[in-house]
């Protein structure tokens, strides 16, 4: 081969420039493999020591050296099943509302509004949960709860205030916006055909969005859900404030609960022993991979249906 | 004539049923824009009579002790985030012309959805991460490393607007300079990314907006502090650290303090995510 | 047997069964409408008979499509749309203040240029979409009666009898548009408007389709919009030929039967058009 005619006199600068692109790519890369390499070698002892079984142990007690995942595995479910259940009902219908119904002068303030509920700071929703929701919960909303529902295990017992109903309120709160903003883009994206099909047969306008429209949306507004969902399960700090940060599984909703990132935050700073210390990076690990899993479900199921709309 | 009358109630009975969920659907989408108004609005009642000369120029003061103020948890916060803008802009700017330019094979795709799935990794996993790398080994917290945790948690977000950013570019721009004889990279760097300079910062600003708030990550990295501190390899004061580490303590005065912190820091906050929006905004309707 | 929805429904059934059939189906008087500012068509008079097809022609952006969709009142729903004038439906006017448009289109049904079906839905909860919405139909016995009937309309059902659950999106285009057809069919509808129903299919389903509206014309009365005027000669009775005057608005040139229409037109705009001396 020989060399071209019309040798570029930059080539050397084009070659470096290129070499830059993928030195910071293929570095940024490395930066999130090297984010599960850390936290798996920065948990290994806690694996080597504890093994599975640690996922299934209920006992937390760093004193004496037992360390048990559960309490807050089922804490950070049971707080973001709840937070995503609520979130899920509002967030969807805020985004039809949006969407669909509302005229534009009251859709562009509404939307707005909501989507700057995602940009206040989580430690502000646990400083408001703290003192301003939790009083609530414990003077008025738990107890009218409870006279009607107290025979249910899920509203029994004392009503602290902090606990797992107060965290799963201010987490759907907090999720709300996510749920709102993208099943918002995908009721948008719903080709205008699907919308008159059914109104030409004699649809109302909710029936219309209710049975074409919605389910039309319907993988989109999933995914919506599940990165909301994968935003309760790792949110830390207001979560911290207002669950009552006690590791035990209760049937109660207003019982005191705890959740992964959540000890992860109170104890870290103060683990004194290298296995106290690893067992907190292999809760975060567990955190990590959930999130990953979640978020990639969630990604995957939005692509596809972008990948659909495109192709019609 | 019975059947019609059972007709007429029907369809009476779905024109109600359609208003109604109409309404509450509204009702849905007004309750959290007034959770917002609300929260806003008590931040504001709760936080406004701390705000004071004292409370913005002193540093905290001891239980007991009357006054105090943030003033070195909101320069620490600054200081954080700016080091976190340094490490995270070349890194975050690169990697998205990397994904514009050479963004339809296998490799770049995997990256990018890589990248998506970082961004919704707990920032608390990426404290921890934070605190592996840069704190254990000095067996020091240190601002630093609570900016090396913020980065990690502004890198997709200004991938991804970056390379959104460059695609936007008309090809007729990029064409045009290679026409005149340009190289690649000039072209890239004097050409392409000044006309989408307004949309990269845009995406700079909406990831300090994201970092600003952060609380997690500082824990145990930057960690917080009671004094004036401007050395970065230190542990140093941080604003949405001090309002938490106020909020759970059990003295009234310190929960004052915490109000009027998250006052200061809920009005950035806000200022930086509508600054940003309103960027967006105006890009669009141009 | 399933039945259209209220008050304007029922007064007007009961008074065609006192009459008997009467010779205009739907009477349009002096219709204009706007999207948003923009006039789209101006001052439009015509009436169709009751069984019968009638073509609606016009080079593209002549309005044919926007007069179609004011006559379920679809067009209305584009944001920023407006309709003045009459649109009559047996004697009452469809745009009268108090009547609602979602049993205006109960029924007058429509049918798409592209085909529509749901996709979310199987062929068999396709075809009975519309009396879902009224809470007929709950039963899978139900269902498979009226699929059945509506789909033998639409020359649809041997195709598909074996494959009801499939998604509806698994068929071809040409049988999705029946699939539309036998929707909009089942819900029992006196109109039948048609808005280039064979544009996007190629020619064989489009000569099915074709075959289709000679046959649904025996029952229903059918408006079809067609940029054709081959497909518009083969299939109606009845022509309205519109075109877009000076000022881009959509007025109507030239109404009559279809074949004084194309041997024999009044007006020299209509005679330049299908003559091909327009584009």
């Amino acid at each position: 081969m020989g060399e071209p005619a019309f040798r570029p006199r930059y080539r050397v600068g084009d070659r470096l420039f290129a070499w830059a692109l993928n030195l910071s790519t293929w570095f940024y890369v490395a930066l999130i493999v090297g984010l599960f390499t850390v936290l798996l070698a920065g948990s290994w002892l806690a694996i080597k020591s504890f093994g599975l079984h640690f996922l299934v142990a209920s006992s937390w007690d760093p004193v004496t050296g037992h360390f048990g995942a559960l309490p807050f595995i089922f804490g950070t479910i049971v707080s973001s099943v709840i937070a995503i259940a609520i979130a899920a009902v509002v967030g969807i219908a805020a985004a039809a509302y949006l969407a669909e119904f509302a005229p534009p002068l009251i859709a562009r303030p509404l939307a707005f509004l909501i989507e700057l509920l995602a940009a206040v700071p989580s430690v502000v929703y646990g400083l408001w949960g703290l003192f301003v929701l939790a009083p609530v919960m414990r003077s008025a909303i738990g107890p009218a709860i409870q006279s009607k529902l107290g025979w249910l295990p899920l509203f029994s017992g004392p009503i602290y205030g902090v606990g797992m109903l107060t965290a799963s309120l201010i987490l759907a709160l907090m999720i709300v916006p996510t749920v709102a903003a993208i099943s918002r883009d995908f009721i948008e994206g719903v080709a205008v055909d699907q919308r008159e099909a059914m109104l030409a047969l004699g649809a109302t306008t909710w029936e219309t969005v209710r049975r074409a429209v919605l389910p039309a949306a319907r993988p989109g507004i999933f995914g919506a859900c599940v990165l909301a969902l994968g935003r309760a399960l790792g949110e830390t700090i207001a979560t911290t404030m207002v669950i009552g940060n006690r590791p035990a599984i209760s049937a109660s909703l207003f019982a005191p609960g705890y959740t992964l990132a959540s000890v992860i935050a109170n104890e870290f700073t103060e683990a004194t022993t290298q296995v106290y210390i690893s067992t907190l990076i292999g809760l975060g690990l567990l955190l990590f991979v959930i999130s990953i899993v979640v978020n990639a479900a969630a990604r995957i199921l939005m692509h596809t249906v972008l990948r659909n709309v495109e192709e019609r | 004539m019975a059947d019609v009358i059972a007709v007429r109630r029907t369809m009476q009975m779905r024109r109600v049923r359609s208003g109604v969920s109409v309404f509450l659907t509204a009702l849905c989408a007004g309750s959290a824009a007034a959770a917002l108004l609300l929260i806003l609005g008590y931040v504001v009642h709760a936080g406004i009579a701390s705000i004071g000369l004292p409370f913005l120029t002193q540093v905290p003061h001891p239980v007991g002790i009357p006054g105090g103020g943030v003033a070195n948890a909101i320069v620490g916060t600054g200081i954080t985030v700016a080091i976190s803008v340094v490490m995270a802009t070349p890194l975050g700017v690169l990697t998205g012309v990397y994904l514009a330019i050479y963004g339809r094979g296998a490799a770049a795709s995997s990256i990018r959805f890589l990248s998506d799935v970082l961004a919704g990794v707990p920032s608390i996993a990426i404290g921890l991460f934070a605190y592996v790398v840069l704190v254990a080994p000095f067996k020091h917290f240190s601002a630093i490393s609570g900016a090396f945790a913020f980065a990690v948690l502004m890198l997709p977000v200004i991938i991804r607007t970056t390379e959104e950013a460059i695609r936007s570019v008309p090809i007729a721009i990029r064409e045009g300079a290679l026409a005149l004889g340009l190289p690649i990279y000039a072209t890239t760097l004097r050409v392409v990314i000044p006309a989408a300079r307004a949309a990269i910062i845009t995406g700079l600003l909406l990831s300090i907006a994201r970092v600003t708030g952060e609380t997690a990550p500082l824990l145990f990295t930057a960690f917080g502090s009671q004094f004036w501190e401007f050395n970065p390899a230190n542990p140093m004061a941080q604003l949405p650290l001090q309002i938490f580490n106020y909020a759970i303590s059990p003295y009234p005065e310190w929960h004052q303090q915490a109000w009027g912190g998250a006052l200061i820091l809920i009005v950035v906050v806000l200022f930086l995510n509508i600054l940003a929006r309103a960027a967006l905004r105006s890009r669009a309707s141009r | 047997m399933p039945i259209s929805a209220d008050v304007f429904t029922a007064t007007a059934r009961g008074k065609r069964s006192g009459e008997g059939p009467s010779k205009v189906q739907l009477s349009v008087r002096s219709l204009s409408a706007h999207y948003g500012k923009r006039l789209a068509i101006r001052n439009v008079s015509l009436d169709f008979k009751p069984r019968t097809v009638t073509a609606l022609i016009g080079p593209s952006g002549c309005g044919k499509t926007t007069l179609l969709r004011c006559l379920n009142r679809i067009h209305e729903v584009t944001r920023g749309a407006s309709v003045s004038g009459v649109v009559e439906l047996e004697g009452q006017d469809i745009y009268a203040p108090g009547v609602d448009p979602v049993a205006v289109r109960r029924r007058v049904g429509m049918v798409f240029q592209r085909p529509n079906p749901f996709p979310t839905m199987s062929i068999l909860d396709n075809v009975v979409a519309g009396l879902r919405l009224v809470g007929e139909c709950r039963s899978r016995g139900e269902k498979l009666e009226v699929a059945e009937r509506t789909l033998r309309l639409a020359a649809l059902w041997d195709e598909v009898k074996d494959k009801l659950d499939r998604s509806g999106l698994s068929l071809s285009g040409g049988q999705q548009q029946r699939l539309c057809i036998a929707r909009a069919l089942a819900t029992e509808p006196e109109v039948l408007l048609m808005d280039e129903p064979a544009s996007a299919l190629d020619p064989i389903s489009t000569a099915k389709i074709e075959d289709l509206m000679s046959t649904l014309a025996e029952r229903y009365t059918i408006i079809v919009v067609t940029h054709n005027m081959q497909q518009a000669a083969r299939v109606s009775q009845e022509t309205a030929f519109m075109l877009a005057g000076e000022d881009g608005v959509g007025e109507l040139v030239e109404f009559g039967p279809t074949t004084e229409l194309f041997t024999r037109p009044k007006d020299r705009r209509t005679e330049d058009y299908i003559t091909g001396r327009f584009g």
